[in-house]
């Protein structure tokens, strides 16, 4: 598996290497290459097919529990096949999209390589591999929505969405961090195996709150449901493909991953269920009143992801069969939705619902198809969306604990998508002849298979569902419930409760669309009533927060970075002081025991040559002077080193401090006249800083010598040095081979000050 | 300055400076020395040599730059690292060879000698760039 990503990226690379005059087929190959792959997961169906799953590990870090791990199991596979399979179907459908548009290279190059992404995702058998993917897809879908990057709308809901996205992965990794502490591994069947333990452990709730808050950014749920809508900036392929098929169902997938292990709890079932109801009610809702046609289906998406989220959160069989049914069915209507949309936008030039109408006269084929589609987005029979939407009504009335709610609300919902899938097809295909910019026709196939495909898939599931059932349904349930069960799926299903919620449903749905279509003013007062309750705009918050966080940086960043260099030394030093006097306060049980002796007289001499020159050098008002005096304090210091027999240090402190001295020197000739220039009060504030900190290093070199440990290292070094090393002088040795690390340390930090020194001066004169 | 003593001077003193430094770098091992005592010691040759004629003249007539110098130095640093990792080592574990050199004693080479050279050179770089900007003349 993990070769199939490898050629995932090495396609995406190739895409720049394709020939000119291929460049127009480069939709339909990379759909040939995505089909390939499709038969591939097809095929393996057989073998996931009990509860199995085929695995490869590659260790890459296992010293930190992070190795590549891939399995396939019922669950992936679904998603595999959906990823592979409306891929071809969406780069086909790109490959007449994108005519005419400049950088057509690039757009290719990010699709591929998300789909090559959301394979990895769903493959992934560790959880930190996973995080990777996901933030991967997260960022390829930031670049392709901002693929019309002139239009600054683009840019702002690329931005959106990546912030919000990234922030709910950030979210998401401290989650897999937190509990993975309690598994001791990021592996996902560990965490199955353990499953208990991370359950009974005082990080479960913050862990799984932080990865629920990861799922549910991705998967666009309330109240973080608003960078969707935004997201449709981006060209309608991309919308199809990772909008609604596949990439927010990731949320969903990782949801659907980790219920064994988060599962099960009374925390799991009802955040994820309140989220998700409410998200699934909160699209229907808003998806009436919009006028863009993309606009409709991302609240509508919105309302789909919620009904996922919300059957997973249920937790029961028949709810995790609703979910996984209900993924394909709102896959296989969706995209075709959406890409009817974006041919619509094509060939008539615009999205505005008030602008079309009476498009069945051009478009029969596209008519049909919508309609399918529409009928499985309002769960008529005898579409497939019927019957999901059977299976789902199913499980809300066993949802336990707020099934009462989940059932309104869920009623409500979907009134709604029947409503707005009928006003979708009468504003759209029906009525009068609208004012579109240009006549519209039906020409280019490449634009109808996809969604033909898709609708008929729809229709024929819905028919004969026993076939997605046995195939697909049945082992991604057994890899999420890790329980066997028969999935029989009926078209029919009896003359139940369930059924008459259905009528219900339906009666309801075309009431509020009858009124709608009739009511001209009906949809304009909606409009203006949300626009009074729910003044809350979640972008204009996002705006809002993110500009007030900016602002407080900079304001802060003034306070802290003022630019004045003095003071930056002073708040250093001050606060060093601080700490090590504290530090000396508190081990200060220690007793000075030091015989002085004035002996050997020569040293006791070049003490006070070197009390002196201190002295000399604070108190001379010539510069040339003081650097004189700095200059003998430090040869005197090394003639020191030099009596304890520490020649190296001596010969290096004598080239150094020549070194200084010299430069000093020659830089001081650059500067203006000596001059007293600060006040008294400024150099009575220095001086006590000067003294603070003179005083506590003086404390600390005394006390260093004080402070005995059990075993200095610097015997051990002794004597390895000739033996292991092969020198004699255990400086160097320490210096190049027991300490090299340190020494390549000290080496960087000098060249990085050298290069700080060369650009500050260089960039000054300019 | 246009010393013609402090000129002759400091040609005869560039080359004493040069030959100790490599002295000091080759011998650093077992004696007082080392590749730090021995970059010093090479770049005060040229300090002091630019002391006596026109600095910018030298800065530009080195062929090495102090920039390259510096590269090159971690360049050692890092090539001193290899066998150790070829060898399947711990990273800079020291490696030695010797070659026999008859009649006089075997010479013995290890990766701590190419390490010292790094950090001589990277020690020059480092010193003559500070040299030359900080006394740069506007």
């Amino acid at each position: 598996m993990q070769y199939i990503l490898l050629i995932y990226l090495l396609i995406a690379f190739g895409i720049f290497l394709i020939p000119g005059w291929l460049k127009k087929y480069v939709g339909i190959m990379l759909a040939f290459v995505q089909a390939v792959f499709f038969v591939f997961f097809f095929s393996k169906i057989s073998e996931v097919a009990n509860g199995n799953s085929i695995s490869t590990i590659l260790y890459w870090i296992p010293q930190l529990g992070l190795n590549l791990e891939f399995s396939l199991t019922g669950l992936s596979l679904a998603f595999a096949l959906l990823i592979t399979g409306i891929g071809a179907l969406v780069f086909l459908y790109a490959a007449a999209y994108m005519k005419g548009y400049e950088g057509t290279d690039k757009f290719y190059f990010y699709l591929f390589l998300f789909g090559g992404a959301m394979l990895g995702l769903v493959l992934s058998g560790n959880l930190i591999q996973l995080f990777i993917f996901w933030e991967l897809t997260s960022f390829l879908s930031f670049l392709l929505i901002s693929f019309f990057h002139k239009k600054e709308t683009s840019r702002k809901a690329a931005f959106q969405s990546l912030f919000v996205t990234a922030f709910g992965g950030l979210l998401l990794l401290s989650g897999f961090v937190l509990l993975g502490s309690v598994a001791g591994s990021y592996s996902v069947a560990d965490w199955v195996t353990d499953a208990d333990k991370i359950k009974s452990s005082g990080l479960y709730l913050p862990g799984l709150l932080l990865i629920l808050t990861g799922a549910f950014t991705k998967s666009a749920q309330f109240p973080f449901h608003f960078w969707l809508p935004g997201a449709m900036q981006a060209p309608t392929p991309v919308s199809a493909y990772l909008h609604s098929a596949t990439m927010v169902k990731a949320g969903v997938f990782l949801l659907a991953l980790l219920n064994p292990v988060l599962g099960g709890t009374m925390e799991w079932t009802y955040i994820i269920t309140l989220v998700g109801v409410i998200t699934m009610f909160l699209g229907a809702y808003f998806s009436i009143t919009q006028t863009d046609l993309k606009g409709i289906l991302a609240y509508t998406t919105i309302s789909a992801l919620g009904i996922l989220v919300m059957l997973i959160g249920i937790d029961t069989k028949l709810s995790i069969k609703a979910a996984i049914l209900f993924l394909f069915v709102h896959a296989f209507y969706k995209a075709a939705l959406f890409m009817v949309a974006g041919m619509i936008d094509k060939k008539t030039g615009t999205r505005d619902l008030a602008k079309l109408g009476g498009l069945y006269r051009f478009m029969p084929l596209t008519f049909v198809i919508s309609v399918l589609a529409l009928l499985s987005m309002a769960g008529l029979p005898p579409m497939l969306g019927f019957l999901g939407k059977e299976l789902i009504y199913e499980a809300k009335v066993q949802s336990p604990g707020i099934a009462s709610l989940v059932l309104i609300l869920g009623v409500g919902g979907n009134t709604l998508m029947v409503a707005v899938s009928m006003y979708f097809m009468f504003k759209v295909f029906l009525g009068k002849q609208g004012a579109y910019p240009k006549l519209p026709n039906e020409k280019g196939w490449l634009f109808m298979f996809g969604p033909a495909v898709l609708a008929l898939l729809s229709l024929l599931f819905g028919l004969s569902p026993g076939v997605l059932g046995d195939s697909m349904v049945e082992p991604a349930f057994s890899s999420i419930r890790k329980e066997m069960i028969d999935v029989e799926l009926k078209l029919w299903h009896g003359f139940n409760d369930v059924f008459l919620l259905s009528l219900l449903t339906v009666a309801l749905g075309m009431g509020v669309f009858i009124i709608a279509l009739t009511k001209k003013q009906f949809l304009v007062k909606w409009r203006g009533i949300n626009r009074r309750v729910f003044t809350i705009k979640f972008t204009d918050i996002f705006v809002q927060v993110l500009d007030g966080f900016l602002s407080f940086a900079a304001r802060n960043t003034k306070r802290i970075q003022h630019g004045y260099h003095r003071f930056y030394i002073l708040t250093v030093i001050l606060f060093a002081s601080a700490f090590l006097w504290s530090q000396v306060y508190i081990t200060r049980n220690w007793v000075l025991d030091s015989h002085f002796s004035l002996n050997p007289f020569y040293i006791s001499g070049l003490i006070v040559i070197i009390v002196c020159s201190t002295l000399y050098a604070t108190l001379t008002q010539s510069r040339i002077a003081t650097i004189i005096g700095m200059g003998v304090i430090g040869y005197g210091i090394s003639l020191i080193y030099l009596y304890y027999s520490a020649v190296d240090l001596a010969i290096t402190q004598i080239l150094v401090e020549t070194l200084i001295v010299v430069m000093f020197v020659l830089v001081l000739q650059r500067l203006p006249r000596f001059a007293v220039l600060s006040s008294r009060l400024t150099r009575l504030r220095d001086l006590m800083i000067a003294l603070t900190f003179g005083s506590v290093m003086t404390v600390l070199a005394i006390k260093a010598l004080h402070v005995e440990f059990s075993h200095p290292i610097s015997d051990l070094m002794v004597q390895n040095s000739k033996v292991n090393a092969f020198g004699q002088n255990v400086v160097n040795v320490i210096l190049v081979d027991f300490r090299a690390l340190d020494t390549l340390g000290e080496v960087t930090v000098l060249v990085i000050a050298a290069m700080g020194v060369f650009v500050l001066l260089k960039t000054r004169k300019t | 300055m246009n010393s013609v003593i402090l000129q002759l001077a400091a040609k005869y003193i560039r080359a004493l400076l040069v030959f100790f430094a490599f002295v000091a770098l080759l011998r650093g091992h077992n004696q007082p020395g080392g590749g730090f005592i021995g970059g010093l010691l090479a770049a005060l040759s040229i300090v002091y040599y630019s002391f006596a004629f026109d600095r910018q003249k030298i800065r530009k007539q080195l062929t090495i730059k102090p920039e390259g110098y510096i590269a090159l130095g971690l360049l050692i640093i890092l090539l001193s690292f290899l066998p150790s990792i070829i060898q399947g080592e711990t990273l800079m574990k020291g490696i030695w060879i010797s070659i026999p050199l008859y009649p006089l004693e075997e010479l013995k080479l290890g990766t701590p000698l190419l390490f010292d050279i790094g950090v001589f050179m990277a020690v020059i770089g480092i010193t003559l760039l500070f040299f030359f900007t900080l006394t740069k003349s506007r």
